[in-house]
Parts: structure tokens; C-alpha cells; sequence
């Protein structure tokens, strides 16, 4: 077992010994996995922090009533009562007109031009909370219409739609992640693959000359596979870093755009799981890859 | 130690280079593969180490049905048989003492007993002191001994040698087949194709004829 072990570590060192006599063309197609690997994280990260981002906006949909300037706080309770039991309502929440001048005067910084104000300008609003199950877009589109028409209601508005817009896009960003990820990957195999035939080829002599004196195919596909997976180590390592770059250079324009927005949103990088996920995904592919072009070629090869 | 009953080899483009052979070679008996270029010896030679699968007939090597071996098997097969060529096949990145060495880390032979097998190897042909050498440094006689220490490294008891001595001088060659006379002396079956006569008269030993792909001459005395 330790002599088997051993040899292991032996063809390890070997294999990095072939990688490291040819840097130029190691460099190369280390540098291509590199980049091939870091697209996805880089879209994998996109969608991470976008995903955040949206957890902070809680709650789902809503629909904000806004209520003719005529209509008084009992009247407007009247109504939210009379809302609330509706079967599509959840709850309905009420922001008496002094509440909203008072919010607004908080959160605008307009406090004493408002104060100069004869009298509040703002209507009273009810915030209309469906259920659940009436979330969809059909059924919120046919219950705004009919709080439209209520003669309270100067305006019926849907808010919140966007974030849902926002998680349709998401969703489909993830999609389009899985996508281009089997898409690359099936790149890197190819990369790989090719690297793999062609160091296949350069050694024929040295492998006829094995398979001569009975070497196994697994005995000679061994160097191949440790190669194939170092490319892919490697190239995982460089995607690391790549993808460190970039998010060193847009880092400073998002944290400008969060503060633009008063959230105290950061951009996260790679933790230590994802990255050694890259890691293990570029050794993984690049063992699959050196695998399938080994069995391809040697099995063609016969000593002559 | 090796049996051909009616083996034929037919290449895939129609050429039949081996036609109905028929031969027994005993172990630890010695003979000699004689016949002009393209009168199949390469062709007997490659199917005794599996390199080609006959095509008819039987072909029992070292007590294994060679027609029925699986693919997988093939490996370990070839351990038990040494084959020197004529032009050698050595690995020139790595030195003497690695080639002579393959055999062994091939069949995961321990770090020690690697080094003790090669060096004894070495001494047998000669070329102790030498390991550490490129085998690009050495002479074509030299090297031909690397390429018998690398045959012998893992004492198979069957050697093939396909025109070992083509390219040396007279001296060189002779050196070279009384090696394979003392390896044969040591109880090793030994086959070498050769096509010169003067080793098979200075040596003595059952001649194998190929002629047009036909044996015209089974070595069995007469």
C-alpha cells in the first residue's frame, strides 16, 4: 500500500515535471481553463449578490390604495375593514395622511418647506396585502381593477411589481448560468482533451515501448491523468484569481451605485467553498477530459 | 515452451505472411529464426508477444493459449517474455539505469529490490558502473546490452531477439550471442532471428527456416 502510494506521488511529480518542462504551451492552456472557468463563477457570483440584494426588499407584492383627498382617517378604517375581508386580501394596513406627511417629512428632508404648507397634501393610503395565493399576476391584475373602481379610490397602484420582474430575471440568469456552465465545461473538456492527445502522440515511442514490456494501459495512462488533472488544478486557480480581479475592479463603481441607493449593500467575492469548488471542478473536468482522450488513443495504439 | 499447430497470419490488407506453421521449441532449449527479409520472422516473432493475434490455428506460449488470451491479459503476458531489438527501443530521456529499470516499475517491483535487480542485470551484460549514463552516450554494442539488460531485468523465462546483432561488427556480435548462450545456459528459452549464418554454426543450435511464409525447416533433427 505505501509502495503504491508512493509511486502515485512519483507519477504526481513527474507529471508536474512534464508540465513544467514545456511552460510555454502549459502556461497556455492553463491560461485558457482559467478563463473558461472563470466566466461562469463570475455569472455565479452575479447571481449571489443579486439574489441578496432582493432578500432585502421582503415581503412580496402589494397594492397601494390611494384615497381621494375628501376621504377622512374614519372613513378610510371604514374601508380597510371592509377590504380586509375580502377572500383574496390578507390584511390591509392604513397610513393616515398625517402619517404620511410625517414619513415624508423624515425621509425627504423637506420638513420645514412642509411645515409651511396650509394644510397636508397628502391622501390617505391603505396598503393592501393579498394572500398568498392570489399573488399571481391574473388574479393581482383583476383585483386592482376592482379597487380601482371603488369610489374611495383615487388611485390603485401595484407596487413591488418590478421585484418581481427582477425575480423572473434572476431566474432566468440561473438558468442561463447552468447553461453556459455545461457549455464551458464541455470547453475545458475539450481543451484538455486536445492537450492530453497531442502529449499522447509527442510520447508514442516511449508508450509502444511500455506497452512492449507489459505495461498496463492504466499503468500508462497514469501520467496522462495526473497531467490532465494538474491543467485542470491549475486552470482552477487562475480562475480564482481572475475572478478576484474583476471584482477588484468593480467594486468601488457598485459600492458608489449602493450608496447612490442608501443601502449598505458589499459585493461578495468567493469564499473559501466556492473556491475550492473551482478548484475541484477544473481538476474534476480535466481528470474526466484526460480520461476519455486516454482511452481514446491508447486503445488505437499498438506497438509496432 | 512455445507451440505454432497450422497458425496462419493474414494481415487485414490480404497478405498472408505466416502460412500453416507447425514447431515446438522446448524450455530451456535455444534455436535459432533464419529466412530472408519479408519471409514472415518479424511476423512470428510479433505474434509470440502478442504484438499480432494469428488469425488461424493454435499457439500455446509458456503454458498460455495465446488465442484465447483477453486484451487485458496481454500486459501481464509480455512480462514473461524478454524481447531485445534490433534497433534497441530504449528511452533516451532517462538513463541507463531507468531503462533498464521499466520493466520493474511496470510490475510495481519494490524501490529496493528495483535497484539490486537492475544493477545485477547490468553486471551480466557488462555495463556496471554505466547507469548513470544517457544511453545516447554509448556505443551501438552498448546499447544493444542495455536493451538485453532491460530483456532480462525481470527474468522471464522466454527471450525473443529479433536481429540483435544487425548492426554491429563481427567482435560486437559475438560478444552479444554468447551472451544469449549463457542466458540460455541459465535454463532461459531462448529464440533469435538472425540472418547470419556463421552464429548458427559457431553456436550449434536448431535452426527455424521461413520461406515465403511457409517453415521449411521445423529445427527438429532429421
Amino acid at each position: 500500500m505505501r509502495a503504491y502510494l508512493l509511486r502515485h506521488v512519483q507519477v504526481l511529480l513527474a507529471s508536474l515535471g512534464q508540465l513544467a518542462r514545456a511552460p510555454g504551451s502549459t502556461m497556455m492552456s492553463v491560461g485558457v481553463i482559467g478563463i473558461t472557468l472563470a466566466l461562469p463563477g463570475l455569472l455565479y457570483l452575479l447571481v449571489a449578490n443579486a439574489e441578496r440584494v432582493s432578500s432585502e426588499w421582503h415581503g412580496g407584492t402589494h397594492v397601494s390604495l390611494f384615497l381621494h383627498g375628501t376621504v377622512d382617517n374614519d372613513q378610510a378604517q371604514k374601508l380597510a375593514a371592509h377590504l380586509a375581508k375580502r377572500a383574496d386580501v390578507n390584511r390591509v394596513r392604513v397610513v393616515s395622511s398625517e402619517q404620511a406627511l410625517s414619513e415624508f417629512k423624515e425621509l425627504s428632508g423637506f420638513g420645514e418647506a412642509l411645515d409651511a404648507l396650509p394644510a397636508n397634501p397628502l391622501p390617505s393610503l391603505l396598503v393592501v396585502i393579498p394572500e398568498p395565493q392570489y399573488e399571481q399576476p391574473e388574479t393581482l391584475e383583476k383585483m386592482v381593477l376592482e379597487l380601482q373602481s371603488l369610489p374611495a379610490v383615487e388611485l390603485a397602484q401595484m407596487d413591488m411589481q418590478w421585484v418581481q420582474r427582477f425575480h423572473v430575471i434572476l431566474k432566468l440568469t440561473r438558468r442561463a448560468l447552468i447553461v453556459l456552465s455545461v457549455l464551458l465545461a464541455l470547453a475545458v473538456l475539450l481543451i484538455v482533451s486536445n492537450t492530453i492527445r497531442l502529449a499522447i502522440v509527442n510520447r508514442r515511442a516511449e508508450i509502444e515501448i511500455i506497452q512492449l514490456i507489459g505495461g498496463t494501459d492504466r499503468f500508462i495512462r497514469r501520467p496522462f491523468l495526473y497531467s490532465g488533472m494538474l491543467q485542470g488544478f491549475l486552470g482552477g486557480g487562475v480562475a480564482i484569481v481572475l475572478i478576484a480581479l474583476c471584482l477588484h475592479l468593480l467594486r468601488p463603481p457598485i459600492q458608489v451605485l449602493a450608496n447612490l441607493y442608501g443601502s449598505g449593500f458589499r459585493v461578495t467575492g468567493l469564499g473559501v467553498f466556492e473556491s475550492l469548488t473551482i478548484l475541484a471542478i477544473g481538476m474534476g473536468l480535466g481528470w474526466l477530459a484526460s480520461r476519455w482522450s486516454a482511452g481514446r488513443h491508447l486503445s488505437r495504439m499498438q506497438p509496432a | 515452451m512455445i507451440r505454432f499447430s497450422q497458425v496462419s497470419k493474414r494481415y487485414p490488407n490480404g497478405y498472408e505472411a505466416l502460412k500453416r506453421i507447425n514447431f515446438t521449441l522446448e524450455r530451456e532449449k535455444m534455436a535459432f529464426l533464419v529466412g530472408h527479409s519479408g519471409a514472415g520472422k518479424s511476423t512470428l516473432l510479433k505474434l509470440i508477444t502478442l504484438v499480432e493475434r494469428s488469425t488461424h490455428g493454435q499457439l500455446v506460449v509458456n503454458s498460455k493459449n495465446l488465442v484465447k488470451l483477453p486484451r487485458r491479459q496481454i500486459p501481464y503476458f509480455r512480462r514473461e517474455v524478454g524481447v531485445i531489438f534490433q534497433d534497441h527501443k530504449l528511452l533516451h530521456d532517462r538513463t541507463v539505469f531507468d531503462n533498464v529499470a521499466l520493466p520493474l516499475v511496470v510490475s510495481g517491483v519494490g524501490h529496493r529490490e528495483t535497484g539490486r535487480r537492475v544493477r545485477a542485470a547490468l553486471d551480466k551484460v557488462g555495463l556496471l558502473g554505466k547507469e548513470r549514463l544517457f544511453p545516447i552516450t554509448l556505443s551501438g554494442g552498448e546499447q544493444q546490452r542495455v536493451g538485453i539488460a532491460r530483456a532480462v531485468v525481470n527474468r522471464p523465462p522466454l527471450l525473443l531477439a529479433d536481429e540483435p546483432t544487425g548492426n554491429l561488427d563481427a567482435q560486437l556480435s559475438d560478444e552479444i550471442m554468447d551472451l544469449f548462450y549463457q542466458f540460455n545456459q541459465y535454463g532461459v528459452t531462448v529464440i533469435i532471428a538472425t540472418h547470419e549464418r556463421r552464429h548458427i554454426q559457431r553456436l550449434n543450435k536448431p535452426v527455424l527456416e521461413l520461406k515465403d511464409g511457409r517453415l521449411v525447416n521445423d529445427g527438429a533433427p532429421h
